[in-house]
This record gives C-alpha cells, sequence and structure tokens, in this order.
C-alpha cells in the first residue's frame, strides 16, 4: 500500500520536475517564460497523436521533445529578437498552445492511449519495500533525476553554465565581455521547451494516458511557482516536486475514501498549497532578493 | 541575415495606431493558412468566420452578449497591466462574482422584488473584488509575485463552483442535473431590445465602464499615477505615489469589473449557475486588453473583434465542419500578432545582411583577447 503510494507520488511529481528544471534554466538565463502550461500542452498532444498513430511511446515522446521546443522558440523570436513583454507574450504563448491543441485533439479526444511501460529490472526490482519504488519505475522518472544531476552540473561547474548565469545576472555586462546574451538566452529558452514539451508528453503516455483537454490542468504554472519555491536552485525543485506530488496524490487518495469533505475542496488543495508555498517563501525578501536572477523578464537590445 | 532594431527617438503615432490593424491583417493571413492546411477553401472558412456572423441582427446580438463581458474584464485589465500588476486570474474573478452575485435568486428565491437586481449586481461586484483583492494583497503585503496566485485562484474558483452547483446550490427540483434552480424574473438582467434579440444590459455595462475609466485615464491624477507607476515605479516614488495603494486599486477595479462581468453573464445570458459559465472570456480579456493596446476606448473595439471571433468559431463549425477550437487558436495567434506588431512602435526593425556582420567581427575578438 505505502509502496504503490509512493510510486504513484514519483508519476505525479515527474512532470511537474521534468518541465520545472527546464524553466529554471530559461529563467537563469534572465528570461521569463510564462508559456509553460502551452508549451506542456503541446507536448501532451503531440506524444499522445504521434505515440497512437505510430504505435510507439518513444516516438511520441521525441516528437514531444522536438515539438515543444519549436514552440518555444516563437517565444523566444518575439520576446528575444523583437523585444516584446515577456509576460504577455509567454501569456500569448499559453493561450495558443491551449487552443491549437485543443484543435488539434479533437480527433482523438476519448481514444484508449499507449502507456510506457516501466523498466523492470529483473532482480533488483524484486527487493523487499525499495525493489519497484527505486528499479520499477517508469523510464522518464529516471531521466528526471538525470536531468536534474546533469543542470546543476551544468550551471554551476562548467564555463557555459557559469556565462548562462550570468547573462541572467547582468546582462549588460555579459555583453560587453563579449559573451553572445542572445544566442544563449535562445538556447535556454529551447531547453526550456524541450524540457516542458517532454513533461506534456508524461502526462499523456504515463501519467494518464489519454488526451483531455486542458489535460495539463495548470501544472505548467506550479512548474513556474516550483522554481520560485526552490529560489533557482535545480535539487530543492526536486524537493518541491515531490512535495507536490505527494500533495496531489494524497488528496486523490482522500477522495478515494469517500471522506465527508467534497472532493472538489481537495482537488483545489495543490492550487491552495502553491499559493501558500509562494506566501511563505516570498515573506523572505532577502533569501528572494538574492536568488533571483537580476536580469530576469528585463528586455535586452544589444548596443552595437 | 538578420534582424535587428533600433530604438526611434520616440514612439511613432503612425504605428501606435496602425499595429493593432495590422495584427489582425497577419493573424488573417495566418488564419487563411491554416484553414488551407485543413483542407478548406480558406476564402469560404474567412467568410464565415468573419462576415457572416455580421449579416444577421439576432448574431449582432450575439455579438454583443459575447462582447459585453470581454470589454468589462479587458478594461479592468487595462489598469491593472498599465500599473504594471499583472492580473491574470480575471476569470476567476468573473466566476466569484457570478456566484456572490447570485445568492439572493438562489437561495432567498422568495424575495422578489425590484430592488434584488441592483443588489445583484452590487455583490457580483463585490465578490469580484474581494477575489481579486486576495492577490493585490498578498503581493502588497509580502511580495508574492501576483501572476501566479491570481491565476492558482481561477481553479480554486472553479471548483468552488463546481461544487456549488453539484452539492448545496444544485436545484431540488432539477433531476438531479448540475444545475441551480432558475432565476425568478426579477433577478433576470433585461434585454435592451427585447423583439430584435438577446442582447442585454450588460453591454452598456461595458460601454459606461470603458467610458468612465478612459476619463479616469486621460483626464485625472488617479490615471496619471496609473500610468506614472507602471512606467516608473521611482518617477512614482518621488511624485509620492504609493505602489502599495495602487496595487490593491488596480486589482479591486479589475476584481470588481470582472464580478461585474460575471453576474451580468449569468443573470443576463444563462439564467442560473451551471458547472461552467464562461468558455474563458477571463483569458479572453488579456487578448482583448493587448489588442486595445491597453486604451479603455481601444478595448471596445477589440472586444467587438474577439466576441466576434467566438461567434465565427460557432458558425464555422456548422457551415464549414471545422471544430470551434479553432477560436481559440486563432485567438493566442492574435496575441502574438499584437505583441509582435507593437514593437514597431518603439523600434524600427532592419534586415541587415551577413557582410556588415563580418566587419564587425574584429572588434569582437578585441574584446575577447582582452577579457
Amino acid at each position: 500500500m505505502l509502496e504503490s503510494i509512493l510510486i504513484t507520488v514519483a508519476t505525479a511529481a515527474t512532470p511537474l520536475l521534468i518541465a520545472a528544471i527546464g524553466e529554471l534554466v530559461v529563467e537563469r538565463s534572465g528570461v521569463l517564460n510564462l508559456g509553460v502550461e502551452g508549451m506542456m500542452i503541446m507536448g501532451a498532444i503531440t506524444g499522445f497523436a504521434v505515440a497512437l498513430t505510430t504505435g510507439s511511446p518513444w516516438l511520441g515522446i521525441f516528437a514531444a521533445i522536438i515539438v515543444g521546443a519549436l514552440v518555444s522558440l516563437l517565444f523566444g523570436f518575439l520576446t528575444l529578437t523583437l523585444v516584446t513583454n515577456q509576460v504577455a507574450t509567454g501569456l500569448a504563448l499559453t493561450l495558443f498552445g491551449l487552443g491549437l491543441s485543443g484543435m488539434i485533439g479533437e480527433s482523438f479526444v476519448g481514444r484508449p492511449g499507449i502507456r510506457l511501460g516501466t523498466l523492470d529490472i529483473p532482480v533488483l526490482g524484486d527487493l523487499p519495500l525499495v525493489g519497484r519504488l527505486i528499479f520499477g519505475q517508469d523510464p522518464l522518472f529516471y531521466i528526471s533525476i538525470m536531468l536534474t544531476a546533469a543542470v546543476a552540473y551544468f550551471l554551476f561547474s562548467t564555463r557555459a553554465g557559469l556565462m548562462l548565469r550570468a547573462v541572467g545576472d547582468n546582462h549588460v555586462s555579459a555583453h560587453a565581455q563579449g559573451i553572445k546574451v542572445v544566442r544563449i538566452r535562445y538556447l535556454a529558452v529551447m531547453f526550456g521547451g524541450a524540457c516542458a514539451g517532454l513533461a506534456g508528453a508524461y502526462l499523456s503516455l504515463v501519467y494518464t494516458p489519454q488526451w483531455v483537454e486542458n489535460m495539463t490542468a495548470g501544472r505548467g504554472w506550479i512548474a513556474l511557482a516550483l522554481v520560485v519555491f526552490a529560489s533557482w536552485r535545480p535539487w530543492r525543485v526536486v524537493a518541491g516536486a515531490y512535495l507536490f506530488g505527494g500533495v496531489t496524490i494524497g488528496q486523490l487518495h482522500a477522495q478515494a475514501q469517500a471522506l465527508a469533505i467534497p472532493s472538489q475542496l481537495l482537488s483545489s488543495l495543490p492550487y491552495l498549497a502553491t499559493i501558500a508555498v509562494l506566501v511563505i517563501i516570498s515573506r523572505n525578501r532577502r533569501l528572494t532578493m538574492m536568488n533571483t536572477p537580476a536580469s530576469l523578464g528585463r528586455p535586452f537590445v544589444p548596443d552595437r | 541575415m538578420r534582424l535587428e532594431l533600433i530604438k526611434r527617438p520616440q514612439q511613432s503615432p503612425l504605428f501606435s495606431a496602425l499595429s493593432p490593424f495590422l495584427a489582425l491583417g497577419l493573424t488573417l493571413i495566418a488564419g487563411a493558412i491554416m484553414f488551407l492546411a485543413l483542407g478548406k477553401n480558406p476564402f469560404s472558412a474567412l467568410y464565415f468566420f468573419f462576415i457572416d456572423p455580421l449579416l444577421e441582427v439576432w448574431s449582432l446580438h450575439e455579438l454583443a452578449v459575447k462582447a459585453a463581458p470581454l470589454i468589462l474584464i479587458g478594461v479592468g485589465l487595462s489598469i491593472c497591466y498599465l500599473s504594471n500588476n499583472w492580473n491574470i486570474g480575471a476569470e476567476g474573478q468573473f466566476i466569484v462574482g457570478a456566484i456572490a452575485g447570485s445568492i439572493l435568486p438562489i437561495l432567498f428565491p422568495a424575495f422578489q422584488s425590484w430592488i434584488v437586481l441592483p443588489l445583484m449586481l452590487l455583490m457580483g461586484i463585490a465578490g469580484g473584488a474581494a477575489y481579486g483583492a486576495v492577490p493585490a494583497v498578498l503581493k502588497a503585503r509580502f511580495g508574492t509575485n501576483e501572476i501566479l496566485t491570481s491565476l492558482m485562484l481561477v481553479y480554486v474558483a472553479q471548483l468552488f463552483l463546481d461544487w456549488l452547483v453539484r452539492g448545496p446550490w444544485r436545484n431540488p427540483e432539477g433531476f438531479n442535473f448540475p444545475e441551480t434552480r432558475n432565476f425568478h424574473s426579477y433577478a433576470i438582467l433585461p434585454e435592451m431590445l427585447p423583439a430584435s434579440g438577446r442582447a442585454h444590459w450588460g453591454f452598456a455595462f461595458a460601454i459606461i465602464a470603458a467610458i468612465l475609466l478612459w476619463f479616469m485615464l486621460a483626464r485625472t491624477l488617479k490615471g496619471f499615477e496609473v500610468k506614472v507607476i507602471g512606467q516608473s515605479p521611482r518617477a512614482g516614488r518621488f511624485a509620492g505615489f504609493s505602489r502599495t495603494r495602487m496595487i490593491i486599486f488596480a486589482f479591486l477595479v479589475s476584481g470588481g469589473l470582472a464580478g461585474l462581468a460575471g453576474i451580468s453573464e449569468v443573470s443576463g445570458a444563462i439564467g442560473q449557475l451551471r458547472p461552467s459559465i464562461s468558455p474563458g472570456y477571463g483569458f479572453t480579456a488579456i487578448i482583448v486588453a493587448f489588442l486595445g493596446r491597453l486604451n479603455p476606448l481601444g478595448i471596445i473595439a477589440a472586444g467587438l473583434v474577439l466576441a466576434l471571433s467566438y461567434l465565427g468559431g460557432e458558425a464555422a463549425q456548422i457551415s464549414i465542419g471545422v471544430t470551434d477550437k479553432v477560436a481559440r487558436a486563432f485567438q493566442g495567434m492574435l496575441l502574438f500578432f499584437v505583441l509582435a506588431c507593437d514593437t514597431l512602435i518603439h523600434y524600427r526593425i532592419r534586415l541587415v545582411k551577413p557582410a556588415p556582420a563580418l566587419a564587425a567581427a574584429p572588434a569582437n575578438e578585441r574584446v575577447e583577447k582582452h577579457a
């Protein structure tokens, strides 16, 4: 019982983690992309549709990553090349993604999907208690952890990561140093888009293998909140994602117990928890100020 | 080939006026391409989408019904966005306004008097404003990001409405359908011209609100304060304007107007509460606000355009068999083009061929050597 609950917590947390890690890199480069929800839903429909038509969930995941990156490029072109307002453009991306995915997905509503199988490692998977928990998850669970480790290493232990953080902290100085601010931001935005696409595909291929309009249900926004919660540090995103996975699964189990509490009020818990967490974090202003990339959301036009 | 932006010495008045039209034109072209990709004749598709709904009186009424909430919410949002407060939870404020305004006809159906409707409208405004105050107070007090909190509250409001209409507020004589009792006649917002169609007084509220807010922005100190704080918080501080008070003010105004939109929609167009009372008006109104260039009078026109896209979606579904979801994709695309065209107001765009970039290369190398 406990084991299966913990496994489902991981499936609820993994898409949040993947999307948030992508957005963390974007924000570290000084760009605020509020379009995570839109890129995620595009990934969800792409993954679902490609997996269903080709029969291969892996092709679906691959296509979702590509589409996520392509859609984010739209955002990148507007905010980085045409220096439009990042908040408004991110919203546009979300609205566009939700609309377009609904349109594409019309013919996929109600069709049974394909589930990406779990990884069953023979001997280790049979270990008591931790066996399935650590060695019997779906492959993307492992990818999400590796992704976090890779991003943490990249940001804090490589020269390119340092450059990316420099761009996010002070784009004028970085530009004066000869760092290609816009190019680095384009790459970061595309990485974020790819991650959001992957996270979306996770929803439609692992979490609930089907297509429902608006199926991301605010997870893209929760991922954005997680980045703030984690004060832009990769491993703290893992903690946040699992906390939210726990709340989500906890309220689902409470609903299954048929308690006297109405299911809708339980369903609103993850959203209320997000607000509560944001308030707690932002109360500590010094901490937030210290960690927020200083150029976050600010437009940059290179002077030539 | 590369795009380069050159800052204009001042804003271009030409493109300030032209950019929304440019954006609409580009959206139509992109829409034509999209229909072509769907295997439809783009000309007849665009005709059914944007012209056909304008040819009959009843459907002009429908246009007003859809435009009313979009304009009401959009003008409120313009105050928020001009003052740099990113309220994106108008959908939630719309829903809570509708719920608060419906308390009298649903819980006290026996209370029937001419005073019911004005009270409902006031309670709707109060409900929306109170719900808008939540992210505002959190931002003013703790510095919590209002974008995320206002959006999270949308989901909470939707779930709360769902619970109400399936649970405590369900119509006792309604055969278990998830809807409340129908409003009695004193609780119905009347139609403006009942002989010809459904348009209710909510549309008049929208026009009045837009004119009032236009006057406030263009002619009063408060309007000046909104714009100063939005453009330069520092200058606002020197002028003695309070940023905190402006946060609360902007959210109360936009929340209240969204609440008014909610109760007008419910009592004017629907006549009861249901699990879903809005096809995303609160989000579409964000596009309306930007298409109207955050000017309340422009927002009236923009609201009509986006209302037309809703109607067009329905019309195109019936006549040429494309899904009405096309409308939402259209709307998102429109916002992209609006934002892109607004760049032309502040910048000239120049295409740079690779040659001058090569000439610049040695300079770059020099910098790198120094580093």
